[in-house]
């Protein structure tokens, strides 16, 4: 801890990173996080670790796979449509239970859409993505120093978990400079691989093998419960969320990462015309924060989700609220990210209309 | 008494699971006896492919990883960038390295990644039935060339260490068969040069063995072995393509 530097989102998770012990990188180029990428491939070699550029992003997800197998700190960042290219790699890792972290600089789609900020890729990201039945944690910070903290939080539970941890943040947060304090370096110095790494056998009584594969059926369904196992347990221990000013609200705006942000402003703006507006903003999207709705289902007289989507959390916002409220929902799509004004004014008819 | 034959201390004790007449076991075999002579079946993670030797973790005893079909490569860069300590080597099909998976090979070989590549090629996919590959050969006859493949519509069988050749990053590139005592002696030659290179940090290596397929050939043992000989090796012919100065 210590001094405040002024520092750009996309650089400042790399510092983050490398601080929090990451010893690789693997990635491609692709707008708007390219910042990142360049920003580790000045620092790594300064500091002794991997930085490699890979062919694509389907190479640079399964050397990410590979790193996660020696049972070392390794990261990959990258955005939508480079995202969608690793789905494969994130359903091999998930089954075969190695730690890694994923950055996710959102812009629009689908397809090559534009690279303006977007919240698009929060199903994908929630809920699997790739084939089969799973899980990656998922974090949404909303400022830049909330982001350098998640990144030390990302690795510590990838490696907790034997997981990969998500950070879906999106173009905005990238390009936003703001001062930020870095954590402790994490030493890294005396680390060994784990014991269930495939580094070489070595002086261990058996092999590892790593391996997303049992052909008969009732041995991957013993795997697949595993799996679901571990994300019980994912999601007792892990989701965390924000409340802003929700101890007395009338009115709960549900946000998270840059919409969030924006939603704090509404929720001042609101609060200065007297209307008693309060926000939730999960900082886990998986785990999603269902305890905190079911704390405040009371209280609020409707939820009011706002999202740069078609209404993707609102999905599970509705899950959590069970029909018990109404949830109404506003947002943006393609890239467009809404002012504060435009949603206190949505949300001043729905409580108009609430009356 | 002197030991003329025994089991490599590198095999399992699980007998392989390839079709009869196969030659998946030779090459398997190969490796084990290198891995046991040059002393590296504890420092050894291997990347096995998608395709009939997917199971191969099963029958050679090291560390191992399974990758997803054409990334052992990518893996296999991870693993010896994040742990440059240990001997990494994938083992892959024609199907798996040659059509989905070239990319990340050729990318692997520009860099120069110390990493081995055994590349077993018989010239269609096997474990999915016996359809065509990059590989196969001009008029061949396979499940999704049913009137034999035609240049025209499918293009030519490729060649992998040619290409690769013509590139600056690999350290030994060569072409061994499995068809003849003659020839799998040769492979075992090429195969420890291969590992040379990655054990001496002079780059990356692959060595192509041109196998059988008698299963999906239709063909007996015999007759597949034959038609290495009179078919296939005429359009892939054996030899060393890139030795860099160092590899012995």
């Amino acid at each position: 801890m210590g001094e405040k530097v002024l520092m750009k989102g996309a650089e400042a998770i790399a510092e983050s990173a490398i601080r929090a012990g990451c010893m690789a990188f693997f990635g491609y180029p692709i707008t708007p996080q390219n910042e990142t990428p360049e920003y580790f491939s000045r620092r790594m070699p300064q500091v002794g670790r991997v930085f490699l550029q890979a062919e694509s992003e389907v190479a640079a997800i399964n050397m990410v796979y590979g790193a996660a197998c020696t049972g070392t700190r390794v990261i990959t960042t990258s955005s939508s449509p480079g995202i969608s290219l690793m789905q494969e790699g994130f359903s091999y890792i998930a089954n075969s239970h190695v730690p890694c972290v994923v950055v996710n600089v959102m812009r629009g789609g689908p397809g090559l859409g534009d690279i303006a900020p977007a919240q698009a890729d929060y199903n994908q990201a929630t809920k699997g993505g790739g084939h089969g039945d799973y899980h990656s944690i998922v974090l949404a910070p909303h400022t830049v120093q909330e982001a350098v903290d998640l990144i030390y939080l990302a690795f510590d539970l990838a490696d907790k978990y034997r997981m990969m941890v998500v950070m879906l943040m999106d173009g905005l947060m990238g390009q936003m400079m703001e001062p930020v304090e870095f954590p402790e370096w994490v030493d890294v110095k005396n680390r060994k691989p784990p014991e269930w790494a495939t580094v070489g056998q070595g002086d261990r009584k058996e092999r590892n093998i790593i391996t997303s594969l049992e052909i008969l059926a009732e041995g991957l369904e013993k795997m697949d419960l595993a799996l679901q196992e571990k994300y019980k347990k994912v999601k007792e221990n892990e989701p965390r969320c924000e409340e802003y000013m929700m101890e007395d609200a009338e009115y709960a705006i549900t946000a998270f990462g840059t919409v969030a942000r924006i939603s704090k402003t509404v929720v001042d703006m609101a609060r200065e015309k007297g209307i008693k507006l309060g926000l939730i903003r999960p900082i886990t999207v998986w785990p999603f924060p269902f305890s905190t709705i079911e704390k405040r289902i009371e209280q609020i007289k409707f939820f009011f989700d706002v999202e740069m989507n078609e209404g993707q959390m609102l999905i599970d916002v509705k899950l959590g609220v069970n029909g018990r409220k109404p949830v109404y929902y506003y947002g943006r799509l393609g890239g467009v990210v809404p002012t504060a004004e435009e949603i206190l004014k949505e949300l001043e008819k729905k409580i108009g209309g609430a009356k | 008494m002197k030991t003329v034959h025994k089991i490599p201390q590198a095999f399992t004790d699980r007998p392989t699971t390839y079709c009869p007449g196969c030659p998946h076991g030779i090459a398997h075999r190969l490796i084990a006896e290198l891995l046991d002579e040059m002393g590296l079946t504890r420092k050894t993670v291997i990347a096995w492919p998608v395709g009939c030797s997917v199971f191969g973790y099963y029958f050679i005893g090291t560390d191992a990883v399974e990758a997803a079909h054409g990334r052992a490569c990518a893996m296999a860069t991870g693993i010896k960038r994040a742990h440059p300590e240990s001997f990494v080597m994938t083992y892959q099909g024609d199907g798996d390295l040659a059509s989905i998976g070239i990319a990340e090979t050729i990318h692997a070989a520009a860099r120069g990644e110390r990493i081995t590549v055994v590349y077993v090629n018989n010239g269609n996919y096997g474990m999915t039935g016996g359809q065509m590959a990059p590989t196969t050969l001009l008029g061949q006859v396979t499940t999704t060339s049913p009137y034999g493949r035609d240049a025209k519509a499918n293009g030519f069988p490729l060649k992998v260490p040619e290409m690769l050749a013509a590139i600056d990053g690999p350290a030994y590139i060569a072409r061994a068969a499995l068809d003849s005592p003659k020839h799998i002696l040769q492979a075992k030659r090429f195969l420890k040069k291969a590992f040379t290179a990655q054990i001496k940090d002079l780059g990356f290596s692959l060595v192509e063995l041109i196998s059988s397929c008698p299963t999906n050939w239709k063909m007996d043992p015999v007759e597949s072995l034959e038609r290495i000989k009179n078919e296939v090796l005429p359009i892939f012919p054996i030899g060393e393509l890139k030795v860099v100065e160092g590899v012995k």
